[in-house]
């Protein structure tokens, strides 16, 4: 089936079978592979992309649902002269990440958080990370990135 | 996950169309249930009929005597909408506590009511507020439409278009999670209308069910009190690897106890 779907800002027109979920789309027709196959059971959020404005997990979407969507990926949020989204910024500088697997869901859901909850305090943050697994454990850091970039984007007025 | 037929239904006699013209098909709501259970092979469906785009499914109204939600409104607009929480604050709380946030975003209340999970969420709410689920071709009370484990009073392509919640006096919904994969082990749903009260339970039998005695107990004096010591048989209640079904019993009793005390506060 024919699949016209914008993803990072670029019309895109893929062929895909029905039961192609829109993870296989963007790993396996796109080559976007900065969206990770985790669990492929909806349990993860090592997929997590932002389709028409919100975070899904893209393994519990089919391709094919995703037609005429807009979708950002992890590939998306960086500036196109490379300079780091505030959220991947704030990362990097906060060791949020350790063996990385789980790094793109959790910025991305993160970035979905903060488009409803601009200054979201700890308990917010560790709720809306319910649906992403850090295998490493290292949370702590996750939930420090996440804040730390609220502050700076509240004190930037973005 | 096995291959099968799509089609994108664009509005509602259409997707009945479509749904009547396969062997095995099934509607696709948001897809939380039914993709995973595709992809374990618990559903084979020949063909899926998507109901993404059909507008009349995604209505809401919110109006003092009650709340009428589209079948395709997401758990997450549900629990954001101003309206709900200003109206019938239980029905947005309930939405907020379902499965993680990438989950509300697409998982649906009709997809909920229509799968009837014995662990889901919305059965119960819809129990105790004696919601009537409005389909293609009739309404249905919600005490008569779950039947059992993943049973409804459904027709094969019967789509649900809506549910009407009718304005409780007050009303709360608690629950205790499966420390792992985050499903109600017991839910329960309180809910004092204009001419009784009623207290669903999720997760402890096979689907959704009521406990008479601890809402007789509540009309006489709606207290978390007056249902010390009341809990169902636990002779019915699921036994399994997470709980026995002498904890779900005792559950039942404290998280009745618990949905009494919010419903009481927030009045």
């Amino acid at each position: 089936m024919r699949v016209h779907i914008k993803v990072n800002q670029v019309q895109r027109d893929c062929e895909v079978e029905s039961r192609a979920l829109l993870s296989d789309l963007l790993r396996d027709n796109l080559r976007l592979t900065g969206t990770h196959r985790g669990c492929d059971t909806a349990q993860c959020g090592a997929c997590t992309v932002h389709l028409d404005g919100v975070a899904v997990k893209s393994c519990q979407v089919l391709a094919v649902q995703a037609d005429g969507s807009d979708v950002v990926t992890i590939e998306g949020l960086a500036g196109a002269d490379g300079q780091l989204h505030p959220m991947q910024q704030a990362f990097s500088e906060c060791h949020a990440l350790q063996c990385g697997f789980c790094t793109p869901g959790m910025v991305m859901s993160g970035v979905d958080l903060l488009r409803t909850h601009p200054r979201p305090d700890t308990a917010t943050i560790r709720e809306a990370l319910e649906g992403n697994l850090c295998r490493c454990t290292g949370y702590v850091n996750i939930v420090e990135a996440i804040r730390v970039c609220a502050d700076r984007m509240a004190a930037k007025g973005v | 996950m096995y291959a099968f037929e799509y089609e994108r239904a664009t509005d509602q006699k259409h997707a009945v169309k479509k749904f009547e013209s396969y062997d095995a098909p099934r509607y696709l709501a948001g897809g939380q249930t039914l993709l995973a259970s595709m992809k374990m092979r618990l559903a084979q469906p020949d063909a899926l009929i998507d109901l993404g785009r059909v507008a009349s499914l995604k209505e809401m109204n919110v109006d003092p005597a009650g709340i009428s939600l589209g079948a395709m409104v997401s758990h997450s607009t549900i629990a954001q909408s101003h309206e709900v929480q200003q109206t019938a604050p239980w029905l947005s709380d309930l939405a907020k506590g379902i499965g993680d946030r990438m989950v509300r975003h697409r998982g649906t209340l009709g997809g909920s009511l229509a799968n009837s999970d014995p662990a889901a969420d919305w059965p119960a709410a819809a129990l105790a507020l004696e919601a009537t689920i409005v389909t293609d071709r009739r309404e249905i009370a919600a005490t008569d439409f779950f039947q059992g484990m993943f049973m409804t009073a459904l027709e094969p392509s019967e789509l649900i278009v809506a549910v009407r919640f009718p304005q409780a006096r007050r009303a709360a919904y608690a629950k205790f999670r499966n420390p792992a994969s985050r499903y109600a082990v017991v839910g329960v749903f309180v809910a004092e209308l204009q001419h009784g009260v009623r207290v669903a339970v999720t997760g402890a039998g096979p689907c959704v069910f009521r406990v008479p005695e601890m809402e007789q107990a509540l009309v006489q004096s709606f207290q978390p009190s007056s249902i010390e010591g009341l809990h169902p048989l636990f002779g019915d209640l699921n036994n399994d690897m997470h709980a026995s079904a002498e904890y779900r019993a005792h559950l039942i009793s404290v998280f009745a106890r618990r949905a009494i005390t919010s419903a009481i506060h927030r009045a």
